[in-house]
């Protein structure tokens, strides 16, 4: 492409701009992470007066941290996990087979995508509480409930995107293992799936992603023992003080897990998040 | 509870054949006791097996829970019936009419946080947009940094929610913030340190917080829909004379129309429908100048606990992003084959 003369610097100065508005928070962030409680209560310092690991440490005596880690930690791996065992095979159906319903399915599951949130917590909520008052099975406050709730947040984009990544392996992949004698099923299981491994695995780590950063649910879902690292970080602010040195911190070592894991598989997700809206 | 037991024949049936046996001996465990049903029905039944947990969990959570909402919506569903709804009295259409009463509390301050919520959607998805476009098309091509850019960008997008706005909160303090340092101290545009977190201000707060948390989903499509468009339009367009302006307004914009047709209602929805950001930014109680629609149900919802009447905003909310999303899609597609 022909590029007049003052694009360069147009470039720059754009780019150069949202990289300043994008990095300045997570500047804040981590220095604060690392300031003494007295430099974060007075004037904002850019630079720490003095470095301080002690928030660190101090993070997980605060508030129970490590529990809520744990909590957070075992509702998204098993939602994640169980959300793409179901996409699976919901997209490999989608993609290999055309069948009467299937246009309708798609679509409706998509569109669950988009309502809003509140919509359903009202009466989720309802129906959990009210489960536990008339037949005893204890959806509210559980970790199950959760983990229900949050697979089938993912599950629609989990399916939309496995079915642009089962699409782009040929059908003569399964033939040829169906001639072999395997089934259908056995065809997914040993040719597909292993064949959309690095789609799966972005596909996994977004629904962990979406159950780790859930707050709408978490917030009223849970109680003290299950609460969540999404609704644990409010303990940081008491009635007299914000500890924002440790807040930074614990935001800071809650982020870690999610983001290399984004930016490590950055370029299946990418892949995967902009098939579907490029087609 | 039901996820977790309808896939497993399959799962079952994958780890019966280990690798090291002969490939044919999979499919026939299974095989010979299906061989007593008609193979094409077998063939018409399998999709259906196969999306059955999606379905049976998207009935569970999505599509009951509506209808309930529904129900709940015609209830008069205080907080006395909510340990035991079935004793609820039906409250016919009492809970719309307050909803739509402009003139009672409900209704006025429903109305005002509508408000709020378009302006504040307007500007969010017009400027996610804008600042995704710019960045997507001034990276095009190689150069340079480019990959470093590009993570850099989808950071923000890669934080938890709450951590990134958590952020922001602490930069928006009125005494100890980075922002008022910046505003009052550093470069003395203001004389006095404003409030960000309550008043008029938090509307501002909120949209700066939302488009660094939001712009870099329109960024990653966006980058993805220039990328898809081939070399030779802007090769061919180059040797007829187009400059870089020209190509950008008669090859870049109107190729990514399909894809802005897509981006656009995503963010709309998202925005529209966005509860963390205010959440997280203020606490239970979001400044009324900032009051977006799910946070106001919610609030109405858990402090009165008058689920009937919060179920009802609900609903009313719904027809509202329903209609909206017609007429859009509508109006963009028949603008597109027009084109």
């Amino acid at each position: 492409m022909r590029e007049p003369r003052w694009l360069p610097w147009a470039r720059w100065i754009v780019l150069g701009s949202l990289s300043l508005f994008t990095l300045l928070p997570l500047y804040v962030m981590a220095t604060t992470s690392i300031k003494p409680l007295g430099d974060v209560q007075g004037d904002f310092h850019w630079i720490p007066t003095t470095i301080s690991l002690q928030p660190f440490a101090d993070i997980w005596r605060t508030v129970p941290l490590a529990h809520y880690f744990a909590n957070s930690l075992i509702v998204a791996s098993i939602a994640a996990v169980a959300s793409v065992t179901i996409a699976i095979f919901a997209a490999y159906a989608i993609s290999r087979y055309r069948f009467p319903g299937r246009k309708v399915f798609s679509v409706t599951v998509l569109s669950t995508q988009m309502f809003p949130g509140i919509l359903f917590l009202l009466p989720l909520f309802m129906i959990f509480v009210n489960l536990g008052n008339t037949i005893g099975v204890e959806l509210y406050g559980s970790r199950t409930g959760l983990i229900i709730t949050y697979l089938t947040f993912s599950l629609p984009f989990s399916i939309w995107m496995l079915v642009g990544y089962f699409d782009s392996i040929p059908t003569a992949l399964d033939e040829a293992a169906q001639v072999d004698g395997s089934g259908p099923v056995g065809a997914l299981l040993r040719v597909v799936i292993p064949a959309a491994m690095p789609g799966i695995v972005a596909v996994t780590i977004y629904a962990f992603m979406t159950a780790w950063a859930e707050v709408l649910f978490a917030s009223v879902m849970t109680d003290e023992s299950t609460r969540t690292l999404a609704v644990g970080l409010q303990g940081y602010s008491t009635q007299n003080d914000v500890y924002w040195n440790q807040l930074m911190a614990a935001s800071l070592v809650v982020s870690v897990p999610v983001v290399a894991g984004f930016l490590l598989l950055q370029r299946y997700l990418v892949q995967g998040l902009t098939a579907g809206a490029v087609k | 509870m039901v996820a977790s037991t309808t896939p497993r024949p399959g799962a079952r049936r994958g780890s019966g054949s280990p690798e090291g046996g002969p490939p044919r001996s999979g499919g026939r465990g299974p095989g010979r006791v299906a061989a007593l049903i008609p193979v094409r029905l077998r063939r018409l039944g399998l999709p259906y097996l196969l999306i059955l947990p999606a379905i049976v969990l998207e009935l569970l959570i999505h599509v009951v829970p509506m209808l309930v909402g529904m129900w709940m919506s015609f209830l008069k569903l205080t907080q006395f019936f909510v340990r035991n709804w079935s004793a609820a009295p039906s409250a016919g259409l009492a809970n719309y009419e307050i909803a739509v009463d402009f003139d009672s509390a409900v209704g006025s301050s429903l109305l005002r946080s509508f408000v709020v919520t378009v302006a504040f959607t307007v500007l969010a998805v017009g400027l996610c947009w804008l600042l995704g476009t710019a960045a997507a098309v001034l990276m095009q091509g190689s150069f340079r940094g480019r990959g470093v850019l590009r993570t850099l960008f989808l950071t923000p997008y890669a934080l938890p929610a709450y951590a990134g706005v958590i952020t922001w909160s602490f930069m928006f303090q009125r005494d100890s913030g980075l922002v008022n340092h910046i505003l009052v101290e550093q470069s003395g545009l203001l004389d006095e340190r404003p409030f960000w977190l309550i008043g008029g201000n938090s509307f501002v707060a909120l949209l700066v917080t939302y488009v660094w948390r939001v712009w870099p989903f329109a960024f990653l499509v966006l980058m993805a829909g220039v990328q898809n468009i081939s070399d030779d339009l802007y090769e061919a367009s180059a040797i007829d004379g187009a400059g870089w302006w020209r190509q950008l307004r008669s090859i870049t914009l109107p190729m990514l129309r399909p894809v802005n047709q897509v981006v656009v209602l995503v963010l709309f929805l998202w925005t529209f429908n966005d509860f963390n950001t205010p959440y997280v930014l203020f606490g239970k109680s979001a400044p009324e100048e900032a009051d977006l629609i799910s946070i106001h149900i919610y609030q109405s919802s858990f402090v009165t606990w008058n689920f009937g009447s919060g179920s009802a905003m609900s609903v009313l909310l719904l027809l509202f992003l329903l209609l909206v999303t017609a007429v859009y899609l509508v109006a963009t597609s028949r603008r597109r084959t027009r084109a």
